[in-house]
């Protein structure tokens, strides 16, 4: 099958490739580009892991296509730190509440939960746990994750974070 | 779980679409959001030669009111659905649906139009168009025609679209102001197709129902307009007798298939539980 | 001193030791997407490898031909059993006793089971080609259903085995039995029922599941043919085990193997057993010279690599009138699939269950389990729990609340009557455990005052009243579980795998600026190792956590050790690393004092270091002695500052723990929710707060979707119908339930620090906990037991069934 060239920013570096149609935007970032944070849990669109944001959108990179993504802007786990290389407040938030244990489906989880804070920075608990019920985890039972992004929220919105009481 | 080669075309127009998918045939499928169609074709149970992107078309996006009609656009995204005022006070009913549908990251990419186009029974846009009266604009080589969403199901996947044919907007006759809603859906955990669901809508007058109609998703090969329930509410005041003989009404005319999501009779059971919700809501939520 | 000189809580704190919610070591490269797991790791010229699998569950393989797909552009080999066959590798031997099919040989005895396995130059083209693979099969007629496995006329599934009247576990009763285990005094407990003024009796099912970590199996084979060198990156949970397996049946020198388990992305015990993608890369990377990759996909994961549960267990409990439980008798069939690769002890063909004495004095108990084949996916293995214990602690937690109601008591009180009480520990329980310590009632009391139990039961009493009144269509149901773990396998008398002693192990180097390694025989999944274990040499040692690299899953460099699954991390390894880090302190004083010129006997610990007694200015710090080792060390003495510790336990560690669900239940639809659910863990010694917590909540996730719904079902054609997460229950953000959680602390009396384990205790503790609430919230419209999973369509089934819809 002829390849195709696509182009497309990703972490805001300019980066092209030559693709299958079918070459998936999860393996074009995993194999061509050797980001290996987006990570593949079950490649029928329910779990997650492989979440990177997309011209603004969240969505699954096991169900998009590379060549869909040409002239794309992209952000991975890779992107999401702080321009001086120190965490940020997401990622600060899931080291500070023990939000992760594998790690293995934590970059999609953050990438869609920094997606989810730029959309609606104040949400509720209830808004977190319907804004990250497209990303499985299999170790934490979500519930120091929804702390890991209310402590992200807190920082973000410059207001003291209160632990929600046991 | 990789999909099998093909040959990708991303057409600019809606002609230029049409075009692609009448000269390549069924070798052709058209990919709108794609949360369907890739998933079967990592399973390679969909094996197309060419996918036609509709994500270049002008013209397929957007939501907009013309007269007393919204109109969608078939590449419009559930989440833009959800953000829509025109959508929220219109026909709120499709807000509350879509934010049923699947979870945050599928409805960035999922769209209307795939979601009423391909025919799955588990989708639930096609009964809320039944249920809100909508027809769908459908464009081939031969032109275009508009097709009630009553008359387009045909079976489990198969629909009124003729080969070639894509579905490119959906309109809505706006509901009434004041008029009641409700979709009931009964589903094991978020990202699943429905065990049952049924949509609600109705206008009251002087305390009594004045017009209902009422649809039903995955308890047939295909969505639902339940008529005989919608009448048996209609002038009434919707007391418990009037719901139990509703919800038999919708009993009788659905034959969903026994699954993971449990035998033939509890989908029935549910899906009259869920048309009697959906009744009890709307109706609170209407003015008279 | 001056005000600079930091106080013995600041001393304390700077080492960041056992007791501190120390932040995770770990995820700093984990939330940066800079964690390293198989796929990602990528070697020049590597090839990937796919299976082709089965249709269908039970059929003669006529024929396979490979010649279509050789022709598929980047299709280097197609491997078959035939391939396989020139290496004497068709068949692999399980871990408990039984042989296993590589690729199918004749025949296939489950769906997806694997049958060819093609090797391109990338997994887009292996997929390409594993379409194109013909294999012609004759169907033969499937057996599903463990209950008529011993019928007459129920088809041979093993042909391998006709004949043979003797399996790895003694006699076979039939062709498709696997083995009978049995444990306890039949007689005495025979008695004990004649005797009995009250008796249940239940067929208690615990139904087939899956681990489904988020990463699924998948592993690198890359073969040196110059040196003779194999080296596999794996998800593997023991990784030492896995490259004795391969040296012992690869017959490649054990010195020549090079296994590396890199960031696992969870277990669950998925990755505890060998499978045949494993040696079908290795086989794959050795005939082609380059490395191959194998990563299976989800479906793959659900139907193949693995299962767990499955067990059938009719129990039946005698007491007095009074509530005095004074035998227990427990029958189980065991599900084992077509093959019988369980992932026990050598010697434990249904693990440890005969825990299922539980928490209670039972004078009395006999059991008796009996495996067999059917056409199911192999494995059994132990998910999120000891070996077989999570089913054993079902069985009685279940049996208990049966009792309770034909009692007419309350269950918690029908336990706090029956509890082993502390005075009695060491316990030696009639089917032959010695518990190490607990004090149940003190934890099953706080249990019932934090949530305020006796409230509860009025506030459910008036809810019935108010459903007998037609005034809601809504019942409540408590879910009281007290459990008994038991973990840390274990002691050499009577734990090995493949003649492998069950020890663990530690080997801890201090550097000269006070600063060291630590490796382990273990393998952490997302358990934190890289952060507690260094908490633990911290408080040893006297040297701030920061400063321990810990490392795991390298076998070349990490001393042997049996792994990380049944909770025996840390009372295995943890002790390991105890006894390691009190070897570098035994040592490390011998440098302080003769730095110090006074006798060994004249020093004291302290926090950080050593110090004379008597005079506490008089002191050396552990990172001053780590200098000295390497400069300045008595003479006579060797310098530097290691040791290495191979941990054999004299007992296993027995944690427990108090759990009550509150759930209410909408009989119209069957939808339950979970109002509140309250966990108590005693695991003795408590090493990281923090870590401790993060396990309960996801052990607590797991045994919700278990006994809500997380099943791998088959048709009655064998067919597998819930291959996928649609259908298999994983619970989203939205459907997890909140957690409260809580704790006592009973130290093990025998373990270095006194630690138990708690990975798998709210896995063990929690499924009895959802199921006795469902059970509990429908037991006043007259039912004894209703099965797992409860999910929707079933709990609906259950009111219908119990006349509310009338």
């Amino acid at each position: 099958m002829a390849k195709t060239h696509v182009t497309m920013k990703v972490n805001g570096a300019e980066v092209e490739g030559l693709v299958e149609p079918r070459t998936l935007l999860v393996h074009f970032i995993r194999e061509n580009l050797q980001m290996t944070g987006t990570h593949i849990g079950c490649e029928t669109t329910h779990c997650g892991a492989c979440t990177v944001d997309l011209d603004g959108m969240s969505v699954k990179s096991c169900t998009v296509f590379a060549v869909q993504a040409d002239g794309s802007e992209i952000t991975t786990i890779e992107g999401v730190a702080n321009a001086d290389g120190s965490l940020s407040a997401l990622q600060e938030g899931f080291r500070m509440m023990h939000g992760l244990q594998c790690g293995f489906c934590t970059p999609g989880m953050i990438v869609r939960a920094q997606r989810l804070l730029m959309e609606n920075p104040s949400s509720t608990e209830a808004e977190i746990r319907m804004g990250i019920s497209g990303n499985l985890c299999r170790c934490t039972g979500y519930q120091n994750i929804v702390r890991a992004i209310q402590y992200a929220a807190a920082k973000i919105n410059g207001v003291e974070f209160q632990e929600a009481a046991e | 779980m990789i999909p099998g080669p093909f040959n990708y075309h991303r057409p600019a127009t809606v002609a230029d679409a049409v075009k692609l998918l009448a000269s390549l045939g069924d070798d052709a499928r058209p990919l709108a959001g794609g949360h369907s169609l890739v998933p079967m074709m990592k399973l390679r149970l969909a094996t197309p030669e060419h996918l036609v992107d509709l994500h270049g078309v002008e013209g397929l996006k957007g939501i907009r009111r013309d007269g007393n009609r919204i109109v969608i656009g078939a590449m419009t995204t559930q989440h833009e659905l959800l953000a829509s005022d025109e959508i929220a006070r219109s026909a709120p009913i499709l807000h509350e649906a879509a934010l049923l549908i699947a979870d945050p990251q599928v409805r960035y990419r999922g769209t209307i139009g795939g979601n009423v186009a391909n025919g799955d029974p588990g989708n639930d846009m096609p009964a809320l168009m039944m249920t809100l009266g909508a027809s769908y604009r459908l464009e081939g080589s031969s032109g275009a025609r508009d097709v009630a969403a009553s008359e387009f199901y045909q079976g489990a996947y198969f629909t009124a679209l003729e080969p070639g044919e894509l579905l490119t907007s959906i309109s809505i006759p706006a509901p009434a102001a004041g008029h009641g809603y409700a979709y009931e859906k009964l589903k094991r955990k978020v990202g699943d197709y429905a065990t049952a669901a049924a949509a609600v809508v109705l206008t009251m007058a002087s305390g009594k129902v004045a017009t209902c109609t009422i649809g039903l998703t995955n308890l047939a090969e295909t969505p639902l307009s339940a008529e005989d329930a919608a009448r048996a509410v209609i002038g009434t005041g919707l007391d418990a007798a009037t719901l139990k003989k509703a919800a038999a009404a919708a009993e009788a005319i659905m034959s969903p298939a026994a699954d993971a999501r449990g035998p033939v009779e509890y989908r029935k059971h549910v899906g009259g539980i869920m048309v009697t919700r959906a009744l009890t809501r709307a109706f609170a939520r209407a003015s008279s | 001193m001056n005000d600079m000189t930091p106080t013995r809580e600041q001393r304390t704190a700077v080492l960041e030791g056992m007791g501190c919610k120390r932040k995770r070591v770990e995820d700093i490269r984990f939330t940066q997407g800079k964690g390293t797991y198989v796929d990602d790791v990528k070697l020049p010229g590597m090839l990937h490898g796919d299976f082709v699998r089965s249709p269908h569950p039970h059929a003669r393989v006529k024929s396979i031909n490979s010649d279509e797909a050789l022709k598929v552009p980047g299709v280097l080999a197609v491997i078959t059993a035939e391939t396989l066959k020139t290496v004497n590798l068709a068949w692999m031997p399980t871990l408990a006793g039984d042989v296993q099919m590589v690729l199918a040989d004749g025949k296939v005895l489950f769906q997806n089971q694997e049958v060819a396995f093609v090797v391109a130059t990338d997994r887009y083209a292996a997929d390409d080609g594993i379409n194109k693979v013909v294999v012609e099969y004759e169907p033969l007629p499937p057996l599903v259903d463990p209950f008529k496995a011993m019928d007459a006329d129920a088809p041979m599934l093993r042909e391998d085995l006709a004949g043979k009247t003797t399996g790895a576990h003694g006699p076979r009763k039939h062709h498709n039995h696997i083995f009978e285990w049995t444990v306890g005094d039949k007689d005495l407990t025979d008695a004990a029922f004649r005797k009995a003024e009250v008796t249940i009796k239940e067929m208690i099912s615990y139904h087939r599941t899956h681990p489904s970590p988020l990463e699924t199996c998948q592993c690198l084979c890359s073969f040196d043919k110059i040196k003779g060198e194999l080296t596999i990156w794996g998800t593997f949970q023991a990784p030492h085990v896995i490259r004795t397996v391969v040296a012992l049946i690869a017959k490649i020198p054990e010195q020549k193997i090079h296994v590396i388990a890199p960031d696992i992305g969870g277990g669950f015990g998925n990755k505890v057993g060998a499978y045949p993608g494993y040696i079908c890369a290795a086989v794959a990377s050795i005939v082609t010279g380059k490395p191959v990759k194998w990563v299976e996909d989800r479906i793959e994961n659900l139907t193949s690599t693995s299962f767990a549960r499955d067990y059938h267990m009719t129990a039946e409990i005698a007491a007095t009138k009074e509530g005095k439980v004074t035998g227990l008798r427990v029958h189980v069939l065991a599900d084992h699939g077509a093959f019988d690769a369980c992932a026990d002890p050598s010697k434990w063909p249904a693990g440890f269950f005969n825990i299922v004495t539980g928490s209670y004095d039972f004078p009395t108990a006999h059991l008796a389990v009996d495996g067999v084949y059917t056409n199911k996916a192999p494995g059994g293995v132990a998910y999120r729990c000891s070996f077989r214990v999570t089913e054993a602690a079902y069985c009685i937690e279940r049996a208990m609340d049966i009792l309770a109601q034909k009692l007419g008591m309350d269950p918690a009180e029908l336990r706090l009557k029956n509890f082993i009480k502390p005075e009695q520990f060491p316990y030696h329980s009639a089917l032959g455990w010695e518990y190490d310590s607990g004090d149940y009632a003190t934890a099953m009391r706080k249990m019932m005052e934090s949530v305020d139990y006796a409230g509860l039961r009025k506030q459910q009493a008036e809810k019935r009243a108010a459903f007998k009144r037609g005034e809601t269509r809504e019942i409540m149901g408590l879910g009281v579980s007290f459990f008994t773990e038991i973990v840390g396998a274990g002691p050499s008398k009577n734990c090995d795998i493949l003649g492998i002693a069950m020890f663990d192990s530690c080997e801890i180097r201090m550097h000269p600026t006070g600063a060291g390694i630590a490796r382990m025989g273990t393998k952490s999944q997302g358990q934190g190792h890289e952060t507690t274990w260094a908490q633990i040499i911290a408080t040893e040692i006297g040297i701030p956590a920061d400063n321990i690299m810990v490392e795991e899953g390298n076998t070349d460099t990490a001393p042997y050790g049996l792994g990380t699954y049944g909770s025996r991390s840390t009372p295995v390894a943890g002790a390991a690393i105890a006894m390691a880090a009190r070897k570098i302190r035994a040592k490390a004083q011998m440098i302080a004092a003769y730095k110090l010129e006074v006798h060994e006997d004249d020093l004291e610990w302290d926090i950080d270091g050593f110090r004379v007694k008597g005079l506490p200015e008089k002191t050396m710090s552990m990172k001053d002695i780590c200098w000295a080792a390497y400069n300045s060390v008595p003479p006579g003495m060797e310098p530097g500052l290691e040791a290495v510790s191979y941990y054999d336990p004299p007992n296993m560690t027995y944690p427990f723990g108090a759990y009550i669900c509150v759930m209410d239940i909408d009989v119209d639809t069957g939808v339950y929710k979970v109002r509140r659910f309250y966990a108590l863990d005693d695991c003795g010694t408590r090493i990281n707060p923090m870590i401790i917590e993060g396990q309960v909540h996801g052990g607590l996730t797991e045994a919700f979707a278990i006994a809500m719904g997380q099943e791998i079902r088959y048709d009655d054609e064998g067919n597998v119908v819930t291959g996928s997460f649609m259908d298999f229950f994983m619970p989203t953000a939205v459907e997890a339930p909140h957690w409260e959680t809580d704790f006592t602390v009973t130290p093990s009396p025998h373990h270095p620090i006194g630690a138990k384990g708690v990975g798998e205790s709210p896995n063990v503790g929690g499924v009895p906990a959802f199921s006795n609430a469902v059970n509990d919230a429908f037991s006043f419209l007259g039912s004894t037991h209703i099965q797992m999973p409860h999910d929707f369509w079933r709990n609906w089934r259950a009111a219908k069934e119990l006349g509310v819809f009338v």
